[in-house]
């Protein structure tokens, strides 16, 4: 095996996830299937190149410092509006701070 | 003929002769919904209502010409898209309740250009899939045969126009997921270039391969969608500053003297024969018409598969951190403190498809696996792309299948998430090398399924693409053959 249960089990936890023993077997078992197979890239020999993040190059635009959206009473509601749990303007979780 | 039945550019002409009234294609549109999709589960929202109101407003923007290129054709989303106001799942359970307060951008530039938006349609959950079976409501049918699956993700939007329950509709394609289900439903799809059209309001996925694209009926509409959702947005920093075409004014150029690769690479063992045979015959075609055949050869293909998933998954894994429970969507009941709570949310609003790439994607990000994984999959990305720069450097476009078989059956590939993932064996290279890819009907199979013929493009040259597709259109009546529904 290419990974162990406990190391799945603490991939999940590092991205928030959490599985049943049952779903953790399974998706360990995936793991290896996939890692497995993802391993044939192992044959290339790429030391030379250089890695490609975006196909088309992007550099990150610059504009002027001037404030382009200006929020409202009636925009910060709209967003509100999709909250779960929320206090008056405030969105609410689970205390935080003992 | 029905209304629901005819392409853009016919319908365009009794819209605008005011032979058709908008409200009466939108209704007839809604109709066929109505009596078809209980069958095909290709809507996960239908907006009468509202796609009604549009249509009258169209109907007095078409009494008072002249109207936008679009005014009164009802178009269907791919439920990543959000549209003001309306439901949007991404086909995921984590998303429930969320109605977005604004516009995507192409939904912005289809409501200018005066479209009916009809409805959101099923999709794989957060695109995620190659056959519609991961939509965490239903799996969406496909209307040659509700026995098999329609394509992924994109599927909704692919059968919605298949089965004439939309006019055309709007998909997305991070690995093949506007080609996939357009070759198997036997409509026209693109994957534009990375960078002409904007993301600003879709539902991330991957974002260096995500691209939106149009599914259609036929070339010609295709080509008008394209010039309506293409071109540079401040929202979204990847799309590009370049002028668009008039792709629909190029189309009659014809492929004389084009050159043609054709890869040795994509034209697999294991392959069905009469994908081969139905895509040979149609590169045959265009040759026939002037078009000039070259082998060429893509040695990297083999590694595309792998390197995709190492890269999707990683992306992946870091755009749907902000699904938490905390802002929009579910949030799961009776959590002890806000770990909990968003381990929970999460645990309980992803379906296992998803977890499981964010989990892989997690991994190959993670310290210790970096090098080996991620930045190995991107230095091998150099190479794919290198290998298609250096094929462009003797042809003018590449053709070959879209896919290695027709539709699948349902759950046929389901058990084992690597087979499902080499359905896109033909499709994910073009999506690393962010070149634009097109998907058009070139036959049937014995038992009745569509065969798709791609065309691979340099990048910004989804005009050749187009041209040559509409030359093979004009001499093969494939579309005039309609599902049994």
């Amino acid at each position: 095996m290419r990974i162990t249960r406990d190391e799945v089990q603490q991939v999940a936890a590092l991205a928030r996830l959490s599985f049943t023993g049952e779903e953790l077997d399974e998706l360990t078992q995936h793991f290896d299937t996939i890692l497995t197979y993802v391993d044939k890239l192992g044959e290339l020999q790429t030391d030379r190149v250089e890695p490609t993040a975006h196909a088309v190059a992007v550099s990150a635009p610059l504009r002027d410092d001037v404030v382009t959206n200006t929020s409202s009473a009636a925009q910060t509601d709209a967003l509100l509006a999709n909250a779960p749990s929320r206090k008056t303007r405030f969105f609410r979780v689970p205390k935080i701070i003992e | 003929m029905s209304h629901h039945a005819l392409t853009i550019h016919q319908v365009q002409e009794k819209l605008r002769s005011r032979e058709v009234s908008a409200v009466e294609l939108a209704q007839s549109v809604l109709a066929r919904i109505q009596a078809t999709d209980e069958r095909l589960h290709s809507y996960l929202t239908v907006c009468a209502e509202e796609a009604l109101a549009q249509a009258e407003a169209a109907d007095r923007t078409l009494a008072n010409g002249p109207p936008p290129p679009l005014c009164g054709i009802p178009v269907a989303l791919k439920d990543v898209i959000l549209a003001r106001g309306v439901r949007s799942t991404a086909g995921s359970k984590i998303l429930e309740g969320f109605v977005p307060p604004y516009d995507a951008t192409v939904t912005q530039r289809l409501k200018e250009a005066g479209a009916v938006i009809i409805g959101k349609v099923n999709c794989d959950e957060f695109a995620m899939g190659s056959s519609n079976e991961n939509s965490a409501f239903f799996p969406c049918r496909n209307p040659w045969d509700t026995g098999r699956v329609p394509g992924g993700s994109s599927g909704g939007s692919a059968a919605a126009v298949a089965a004439d329950q939309a006019c055309a509709a709007l998909g997305t394609d991070t690995g093949g997921s506007i080609r996939l289900p357009a070759a198997f439903c036997g409509i026209v799809g693109l994957k534009p270039t990375y960078g002409r059209v904007s993301r600003f309001g879709v539902v991330a996925y991957a974002s260096s391969l995500d691209q939106v694209g149009p599914c259609t009926k036929d070339v010609w509409d295709c080509a008008l969608l394209l010039e309506v959702i293409a071109g540079y947005d401040p929202h979204d920093s990847t799309s590009v500053n370049t002028p668009i075409p008039h792709y629909t004014t190029h189309l009659e150029r014809g492929v004389s003297g084009l050159r043609i690769g054709l890869p040795q690479e994509y034209f697999i063992e294991g392959m069905q024969p009469e994908v081969e045979t139905a895509v040979r015959a149609a590169i045959a075609h265009l040759q026939g018409l002037g078009a000039e055949i070259v082998p060429t050869s893509l040695p990297h293909t083999e590694y595309a598969v792998a390197t995709y998933y190492i890269i999707a998954m990683a992306e992946a894994s870091s755009n749907l951190a902000r699904y938490d429970g905390v802002r929009y969507g579910y949030r799961a009941a009776e959590v002890k403190d806000l770990g909990e709570l968003y381990q929970t949310t999460r645990a309980q609003g992803f379906g296992s498809e998803v977890k499981r790439r964010i989990a892989l994607g997690t991994y190959v990000l993670s310290a210790g696996y970096y090098d080996a994984y991620y930045l190995k999959a991107q230095k091998v990305r150099t190479l794919i792309r290198q290998d298609f720069l250096n094929a462009f450097e003797a042809c003018d476009m590449i053709a070959t299948p879209v896919a290695p078989t027709t539709a699948f059956r349902l759950g046929e590939k389901l058990a084992d998430p690597l087979t499902m993932y080499l359905s896109d064996i033909l499709t994910i290279a073009v999506n690393l090398a962010g070149l634009p890819g097109l998907s058009l009907p070139c036959g049937f199979d014995q038992h009745g399924l569509p065969i798709g013929l791609q065309l691979i493009g340099r990048p910004f040259e989804e005009a050749v693409l187009l041209r040559a597709g509409y030359a093979y259109e004009q001499d093969h009546d494939w579309r005039s053959r309609k599902p049994p529904l």
